[in-house]
Order: structure tokens, then sequence, then C-alpha cells
């Protein structure tokens, strides 16, 4: 498979500011396929290719965005980042420090440093037992929960204090069922900050939430990220949000990250033509100013109305592809309209463009046709 | 949209959970008028009784959900009026489906696994039209997949062969398959990603062009409400709160709820504002706030709003939109 020239140089992201605390090198992940009769002589088993070639990194006091549609691999590579399996290839830096953890000892070190939030807030608390207990056994595995009872006491406190639920002393007895989804969640982000991490995870976190509460918990995260100098790496299917929270954006598709660099550039002047269709695709009613204009021109208009609304519907535009057998050469070229010969055959390696931003397409090579200018979404 | 005769008039509407002093009240004293081919979007956070409120009106509703009191009434093309809350389980049978469809939230979990495409969508005209031969049956159905753009030779299917995108069109060709009037969508995409989303809503829009037929649209995101919908009714809490024409509620929300949950979604264009979402969280439908159940969150809350509830009204100088709020009262 061919890889991206050095990774560590092609790794542009916003101006490094920000020290480098966790860095994944080309990491890949395939999963076993069960073996069925049909293929159970076959010499190569076949695998699922959910993460392939994927350099990130992330920054002190900075969140990475990592946006892709369901079964892009961006969950993934969270838990590949938490190391809750072991990566096919590739490596991890932890403080510059290449780090392969199994379990125990070494694992839990790793913890220590590298935190995970789950997307749903009702799952990762155990029904049976109060906030309390959740909290004290974080603090008591990390060290956290200090030699007397009263130490504990405060840590349990500053820690609900620090995700907002206050008074403690309310949260602290109640029982998971007993707190609305919002609650649930900042207790999850509290018994992450236990361990005092250096990096969160944190795999779409407001996706399970009430979307009036969705915000409260993203600015809570930043928040977080400022005072405490943590590095976030924020996994989501929403652009727009991304856009909200994120310093840096990084977009998957199909197992392999497509493009990259600062937020506002990724979202406003997407270059790889997959992100222009996922901007172009995201709920937006400020389109709406410009739809009506058409839809009264259309009144008007009754044979011209129609076209409007008949564009692109062949069947497989919405489908990603199988991750088994991925396309050849770049995984977006099926689907892709601006999609070349070469596209077919050779895998993109990252281009770089303007203001760090960087775009795995061939319409950004040097001996690219001209035309290929990052498109303004203001559609 | 509001010149077209109505098609659905919901007026007074009550939906409990449970009976006696227990009963929690998930849908309250609703009204609301759907018009011929117009796309009403229904929003709401989850517990504010906008499902409850379409599985009331398709009596679909199960125990220990109880319709306490309202009219539903529909208005066919031809003939009387008819209350849906009064029908015979016999003539309910006949009348959903073929009057009024639904396609639900989770398409894996509606469609049958065991069963085929065609078994499942010919099993709908079988109930429904007797009178049609199987060779009949079999054309629609073909015809009824190719109207949400999947070709014919995937009636053979079985349901985890397909995409959840074409999941969910299968449902929305099942929910066609009687040519309805009115069809009720609960949440169809949310299950699903942008991309697919926005083809299964433009196919939706151009279905309902051709075919002529009313929309409800229950979503929690507002935002898609906007762009796909004519008319918008916010739910808090069980109430309507705010309803108005979809760009009229963008432009200038009046309830200080609709307000906030527009402003809770980030806009990916335009200026990048900071938001702030709703403080609190939404209400516990077992102990309601009183007065109106949004004063404990609301940044304008003043003196009656936490002891008389609000009714919806029509919004002085400001035609067609009605709203539920104290501020906007006369008194």
């Amino acid at each position: 498979m061919p890889k991206s020239p050095d990774p560590p140089s092609t790794t542009t992201g916003p101006p490094p500011d920000g020290e480098v605390v966790l860095e994944a090198r080309a990491i890949s992940k395939h999963f076993a396929v069960r073996r069925t009769l049909r293929n159970f002589a076959d010499r190569n088993r076949p695998v699922v290719h959910a993460v392939d070639d994927v350099s990130l990194k992330l920054r002190r006091g900075s969140v990475t965005a990592v946006v892709g549609e369901s079964g892009s691999g961006k969950s993934t590579i969270a838990r590949l980042l938490a190391q809750l399996y072991p990566t096919t290839s590739g490596e991890l830096l932890l403080h510059g420090k290449p780090t392969r953890v199994g379990q125990g000892r070494a694992f839990r070190a790793y913890c220590r440093q590298v935190q995970l939030i789950f997307q749903d807030p009702f799952g990762s608390l155990n029904p049976t037992h109060t906030v309390r207990y959740h909290l004290t056994r974080a603090l008591r595995i990390h060290d956290r929960a200090g030699r007397t009872a009263d130490d504990l006491e405060k840590a349990l406190a500053a820690l609900l204090e620090r995700v907002h639920l206050t008074p403690p002393e309310r949260y602290l007895d109640s029982f998971p069922h007993e707190l609305s989804g919002g609650q649930r969640q900042r207790v999850a982000i509290a018994r992450a900050m236990a361990a005092d991490p250096a990096v969160l995870l944190a795999d779409e976190p407001v996706s399970m939430l009430d979307v009036s509460i969705r915000l409260g918990i993203l600015n809570l995260l930043r928040d977080l990220k400022e005072r405490l100098d943590l590095a976030i790496l924020y996994i989501t299917h929403d652009i727009a949000s991304a856009r909200y929270f994120a310093d840096e954006t990084l977009v998957m598709y199909a197992g392999r990250m497509v493009e990259g660099g600062d937020s506002e550039t990724v979202t406003q002047r997407p270059a790889h033509p997959y992100t222009q269709l996922l901007t172009s695709s995201a709920p937006d009613p400020d389109r709406i100013v410009a739809d009506a204009k058409a839809r009264a021109e259309a009144a008007t208009d009754p044979a011209g109305g129609e076209v409007v609304v008949e564009e692109e519907e062949s069947e497989t535009a919405g489908e990603p592809p199988s991750l088994i057998s991925p396309p050849s050469g770049c995984r977006f070229h099926p689907r892709c309209p601006k999609a070349m010969e070469r596209c077919a055959s050779e895998v993109p390696p990252r281009f770089d463009l303007a203001d760090g931003q960087w775009a795995a397409c061939w319409l950004y090579a040097e001996d690219a046709p001209k035309q290929a200018a990052p498109q303004e979404a203001s559609a | 949209m509001t010149s077209t005769p109505p098609v659905l008039e919901i007026s007074g509407l009550n939906v409990n959970y449970g009976l006696g002093a227990k009963a929690v009240h998930a849908v309250r004293d609703i009204n609301l008028t759907l018009h011929r081919g117009e796309v009403l979007g229904l929003a709401g956070e989850s517990g504010s009784g906008k499902s409850t409120l379409a599985y009331a009106v398709t009596r679909l509703l199960s125990p220990p959900g109880v319709i306490t009191g309202g009219e539903v009434t529909y208005h066919p093309r031809e003939g009387a009026s008819l209350d849906i809350l009064d029908l015979e389980p016999e003539q309910l049978r006949a009348f959903r489906w073929s009057e009024i469809s639904l396609v639900f939230q989770g398409a894996m979990n509606s469609l049958n696994p065991v069963h085929t495409v065609r078994s499942q969508l010919t099993d709908v005209l079988r109930a429904h039209r007797p009178d049609m031969t199987a060779a009949e049956r079999q054309e629609r159905a073909a015809s009824l997949l190719s109207l949400v753009g999947i070709s014919a030779d995937r009636l053979g299917s079985y349901p985890h062969q397909l995409s959840g995108g074409m999941r969910q069109r299968v449902m929305i060709a099942m929910a066609l398959a009687l040519d309805p009037e009115i069809v009720i969508l609960d949440e169809p995409t949310t299950a699903l990603d942008v991309v697919m989303q926005r083809q299964i809503l433009k196919q939706l829009t151009r279905l309902r062009n051709e075919l002529d037929f009313s929309v409800v649209f229950i979503t929690h995101d507002i935002s898609l409400l906007i762009e796909f919908s004519d008319r918008i009714a916010i739910m808090y809490g069980g109430r309507i709160v705010e309803e108005a024409a979809a760009k009229e509620i963008y432009q200038a929300a009046h309830h200080p709820y609709s307000h906030g949950l527009l402003h809770s979604f980030p806009a990916l264009h335009g200026p990048r504002r900071e938001l702030t979402g709703i403080p609190g969280s939404p209400p516990d439908l077992t102990a309601m706030p009183p007065g109106c159940a949004f004063h404990p969150r609301c940044p304008k809350a003043f003196e009656p709003c936490d002891q008389r509830v609000p009714t919806l009204a029509p919004v002085p100088l400001d035609e067609g939109r009605t709203v539920a709020c104290w501020l906007h009262a006369d008194h």
C-alpha cells in the first residue's frame, strides 16, 4: 500500500504553538472478518480496512476534530489512540516516545495520560452505583484520592465543580437514572478528569444528548481545555459543530484522512470533493434565503422549476464503499464528480495548500489541471 | 400555504401515560392544523411529546398511553369529515395507511429481517386491496421501489442486504403504497448521514410535488426543518409553544425557547458566534414546573410565568403566527 511520504513533515496543522502530546504516525487497523465456507481456504483472510494510514497530532491546549460519516473509522481512531486495541501498523507517540501498551501496569500508566469519553452516557455509567462510587473509584485507581476521607471528599467536590455540577453534595449520592443526559455526560467527563489526563478523547460526546444542552457540554470541554491545557480529540459527524468547537479539523472518508487544516479554512474553503459534498449536505438554514428565491422563480416558470429539485439523484451517490474490498486508488473516486483516470489507480498523498490546509486529492497535484482552486462553500 | 383547505385538524388533544393521579401528561391541549400539500415541521427535544402526538393521531398509541380528550378531524378530498378518535377498530384498520401512513425512525427495526422487501411491500397491498391480483401487486411493488430510486431487482433482497439509506427508502415506498393523503415522518433521517439525509429529503420533496400529499415531519433538528418544511410548530413539555412559517421562525423567533433552540446549532457559514445553548435541562414530565413549563430555563421569565400557563395565541401585529408566551400576550 503506498504510504504518504514521511508523515511527520506532512502533518501540517495550525501554527505549532502547543506542544504535541499524542501523535499517531501512519496508523492502520484491520479487523479480521469471520471465516465462512466460501473463504475458508483463502490464504489471505479478508479484513475490514477500518483505518488506513492515518497520521495526526494532538497538541496541548487545542481541539482537533475528526469528522466523518458512520463507518468511516473515526471511532476506531479514538479507540486506537486510547490503546483499547492494538494497531495493525504504525506507531503512537506519547510525549514523543513510542508507546505500545498491552494490559496491566503499562496500560494503566497510559490511561492516566489519555482518557476516553464515550458517546452514550446512559451506557457508560453503571446504573447500580452512585456518582460518588464512579468518581471515587477513578480517583483511587489513579492515586489521586488522597490519604484521608477528608481529602477524598475535597477531591470529589473539586471534580464535580469542575464540570459545573454544583452544589456537589446534591449530585454525589445520586444514581445515574436520577440525572438527565447532560448531567450524566458531565459525570462521565468528571470521571475522565479524575485521572488528571493530558489528552481527552471525546467520541461523539454530544450526539446522544438533547440539542439544547449539547452546546453546554461543548462549552464545558472548551473551558476545561483552556484551564487545564488539555489536548482534546473531538470525534463527530457534524461538521458545523467541528467548526464551532475545534481548532483543527480532519475529515475522514472510508478509513482514510482526506483533508485537514484549520477548522475555519476546512469548512469555509473545503478542498477535497468529499468535504465539499459534506458541507453542501449539512443542514443550513441560511440556504433558505437563496432557496426561497429559486422557488419563487420556479413558481413563475413551472417548466424550469422541477429541474432544481431533480438534480443529482444517482443511485449510489450516497453510499460509502465496502471496507472489506475498498476501491483502488482514492476511495472516494467512484462517487467523485471530478474523478480522473489516475484516481482509480493511485492513492493520492497529502498535498499541501495555503494556510496549513492539506488535501489527499489528485486535483492538487503539481501536474493536475489548474482549474482546481478550493471551492468557496457559500452555495 | 394557508390558502389550501385543511386536511387534518387536531383540537384540544390530550394524551396521558398511565391512569389516575400518577398519570404523566405527555401531550397537553394541542391545537394544530395541517393543510393540503403542506409540509408541517414538528420540532422539540426528546420528551417534548412530538412522537406521542404522532402516535395519538394515528391511534397507534399502545398502553399505558391514553388519549384523554380532544378531536382529530380528517377531511378527505370527497365526502364527509370524520373524527379519527371515534373510528371503530374495523374502520380504523381500513383508514390507517390508506389515508395516513407513518415512517418510523429506525428503518432497521421497522422492516422484518426474515422477509424480503417484496413480501413486505406486497403484504400491505394484499391487506388493503384484496381485489388486486398477485401480478398487479408485484408490479405495484416494483413501481413503488423505482419511485424512491431503488431498482426493481432489489425486490428479492432482505433488509440486511440493503444499506441504511435504502432501507429508509423502502419504508418511504411502503408508506406511499396506498397513495395516502398524509404521511407522518417520525425522525426519518436521524440514523442516517448528512449526505444520505439530504438525498432522501430531496426525494421526498419531489414525491410530494408529484403525488400531492401532506407531510408531518417530526425531528429534533430544527435547522433541517427550516430548510424542508413550510410551517413549523415547536413543542416543549407537551405543548406547542410557537407556530409560524419556517422562514419567519428562523428570522425572528418569538418564544424564548424557539430562540434558544435556534441558537443551539452552530452555523456552518457566516460569522463564528459564541453560542450558549439553553441552560438547565428539559423538564421532567412527572414533575412539571407550575406555570409555563419553560420558565425555570427562560432568560426572560417574569412575574406571571411561574404561576399561569400561557395559551397559544396569535401574535399581535404578526399575521399567521401563534405563540404561547406571556411576553407576547396583551394583558
